[in-house]
């Protein structure tokens, strides 16, 4: 019987096992920001321990920077925040990609462009989205800060083993619908805990024939099904994408990495614990329009009413999103006005979705009463998609052009969604208050958001002209 | 961190499935560096109005529910972002134990971390406890070394908590503590298994 990437990674890792404990894991990539680590370190700073491996240890800033004037912060809690990681990262050897940094940017983002992400690496970080670095066939999760101290300290965790889900797509994509619509729509079709205990991998032709920034968005949205880790089997698109960066392994050491890479791949008759499978060709661009991830539907339906749900439940929480939204049952997604729009965050804030956004706008003009904003995921990709004059065809439709950071996704920072308004984001979660204190979050594709940006409500991208570059 | 063996307290129903880490302690609250001292933001955004009054119509505002020290709960509690800041807002407020259907793998953990204790218990045990705490609070007893709840009414559930958890949260070890204890074999693996030592 054949063993899943899941398998063969996680035996390659247990540095200690013992009946009726978890398996003590060893972490080959630690990622660092500044909210979930302070903590962290003076938790070792009081029982005077050390980082025991600084050199598997990555540290950046992007929960609460600033997108614009980022040196001056007003906010001194979050500045104490940003500081406070600069003098841990200094008194405990760890390498930050600081504020100033050109390789500063959201952790998830920089983490595979600096080809620190890599194939059968087990990599951790004090963030749910941790998952994104699946996409390279690494096996990654989210953890909370006693997690943080605990592998700082020990480049070990203690963990149960997951189950394993294979997830199949098989088919192909229709035009206008891209990775982030797929993710949605096993998110509305399977709930918000159908991963919960579960990692998953992400396979069959749709998946194989995705690019990076593709896949990572897929995998960075396995938390929002309750999945820890999602990831996909290594191939040639994977080694391409890692090949020359700064710290993947060089020149002869890349060539015997990627013959050890390849052995990773799941095997093609290994045994999963749950298998689901989907059709490309069923999925169509999706709009969110509730207060979590699996409350999302087809661009051309409508919300859906009570009698659509079964359980008491389902129903109050239909009402209750409903009520928070100022949306009715029934009503036509592509009525829904936006007033905001957010092209950003770990999910879609990547060359390709600044891509997807600009095609889209080129040459149009944003609605009035819709304030845009673009925050690139990194200062590598804002310097890139500026080399490409995707800034300008961008800030010529009426987008502003921010520096990199989770900016809106969370609005941690001064980028707020005000109370009432609605936002049509690339992000990852609508939970309530996300993006402000009563803001109205839609989660959908750089394109669609792009699209509804310029009709100042929802459409359907497949029915713009400009759909076949899309 | 000091052990959790029994444990009686004040039990209070939330009846709301999917309540996510950001609804639990809202983002604003993230930039402290603290560990401590965010009891007075939990459920910010649902406990008070706009203009800072508590809102009434709240769960937790219901002047009998004030003091609780258990809550229960619906269905994946603890869901969406990994911040820690969620158990510590929720100990920090009083609570010691969490009672829902199901919780989110990294909230889960989160919570053994600190001392305080996530049950799963079946939907149909939670519905009776959520339909019970709806009309007031009432007292349930848990015992971790038998792993069981009671309510005094005869009510009694059996939960799970895997073994070596159980045995952390009772003795209210440092984790760290005993991971160091095998530093030989951390120091073996990264000499003989780590590809990136040895390819």
């Amino acid at each position: 019987m054949g063993k899943s990437i899941i398998d063969k990674i996680w035996e390659k890792h247990v540095v200690h096992r013992e009946e009726g404990k978890p398996d003590l894991l060893y972490i080959d990539l630690h990622l660092v920001h500044e909210v979930t680590s302070p903590q962290a370190f003076s938790g070792l700073r009081m029982k005077n321990r050390k980082v025991r491996r600084p050199d598997k240890t990555f540290a950046t800033m992007d929960h609460n920077v600033p997108t614009i004037n980022r040196h001056i912060i007003n906010d001194e809690i979050a500045l104490n925040q940003m500081t406070t990681l600069e003098k841990n990262c200094a008194e405990f050897g760890v390498e930050l990609a600081g504020i100033d940094s050109p390789y500063q940017g959201i952790v998830h983002v920089i983490g595979p462009e600096l080809g620190l992400t890599q194939p059968g690496k087990t990599i951790v970080c004090g963030d749910s989205h941790t998952s994104t670095h699946g996409a390279f066939g690494a096996l990654a999760f989210g953890i909370g800060t006693s997690e943080v101290e605990h592998v700082l300290a020990t480049q070990t965790i203690w963990q149960n083993k997951p189950k394993t889900l294979k997830l199949e797509i098989n088919g192909k994509l229709g035009p206008g619908v891209s990775a982030k619509d797929v993710i949605l729509y096993i998110l509305a079709k399977y709930g918000v805990n159908f991963g919960t205990g579960y990692v998953i991998e992400y396979a069959g032709e749709v998946v194989r024939n995705m690019s990076m920034e593709e896949r990572m968005t897929i995998c960075n949205m396995s938390i929002e099904g309750g999945a820890r880790a999602g990831l996909v089997s290594p191939d040639e698109t994977t080694f391409e994408y890692l090949r020359g960066r700064k710290y993947a392994p060089q020149g002869e050491k890349f060539d015997k990495f990627v013959e050890y890479w390849k052995t990773l791949a799941s095997d093609e008759d290994a045994e999963y614990d749950k298998v689901i499978t989907l059709n490309g060709e069923d999925i169509a661009p999706m709009v969110s329009w509730g207060t979590n991830p699996s409350m999302t539907s087809p661009v051309d339906s409508t919300i859906p009413t009570m009698e659509d749900y079964k359980t008491e439940i389902e129903k109050s929480s239909l009402k209750r999103a409903l009520e928070y939204m100022g949306l009715k049952e029934g009503q036509k997604i592509e009525d829904i006005k936006i007033q905001h729009v957010f092209i950003g965050s770990c999910t879609n804030s990547r060359i390709e979705d600044i891509r997807a956004a600009a095609k889209v706008v080129k040459g149009k003009k944003v609605h009035p009463g819709v304030r845009a904003l673009v925050v690139p995921g990194s200062q590598q990709v804002k310097k890139q998609a500026e080399e490409e004059g995707l800034d300008k065809i961008l800030t010529e439709a009426g987008f502003e052009w921010r520096e990199s950071g989770c900016s809106m996704c969370l609005s941690m920072n001064a980028d707020v969604v005000p109370s009432g308004e609605h936002c049509a984001s690339t992000s990852n979660r609508n939970f309530e208050g996300r993006q402000g204190a009563g803001a109205r979050t839609h989660l959908v594709s750089p394109a669609m958001a792009a699209a509804a940006a310029i009709f100042g409500h929802f459409v359907d991208i497949r029915k713009l002209t400009t759909v076949e570059s899309v | 961190m000091s052990g959790f063996k029994e444990f009686t307290g004040k039990a209070v129903a939330m009846d709301r499935a999917n309540v996510d880490t950001d609804q639990i302690i809202p983002k604003q609250f993230l930039k402290r560096i603290e560990k401590t001292g965010f009891g007075k933001y939990l459920f910010f955004d649902w406990r008070y109005n706009a203009d800072g009054s508590e809102n009434e119509q709240f769960e937790l505002n219901r002047p009998e529910n004030k003091g609780a020290s258990i809550l229960i709960a619906n269905e994946n509690f603890g869901c969406g972002s990994s911040r820690e800041h969620a158990p510590w807002a929720l100990l920090d407020y009083g609570f010691k134990v969490i009672i829902a259907p199901s919780f989110a793998d990294i909230f889960y953990q989160n919570c053994l971390k600190n001392g305080m204790l996530p049950i799963p218990l079946k939907q149909e045990q939670v519905d009776y406890l959520l339909e019970k705490g709806k009309k007031q609070p009432f007292v349930v007893h848990i015992n971790l070394e038998e792993q069981k709840v009671t309510d005094g009414d005869g009510f009694e559930a059996e939960f799970e908590i895997h073994a070596y958890w159980k045995k952390m949260l009772i003795n209210g070890w440092d984790e760290i503590e005993i991971t160091l204890q095998l530093k030989d074999k951390i120091e073996e693996f990264e000499k003989t298994k780590d590809p990136y030592t040895i390819l």
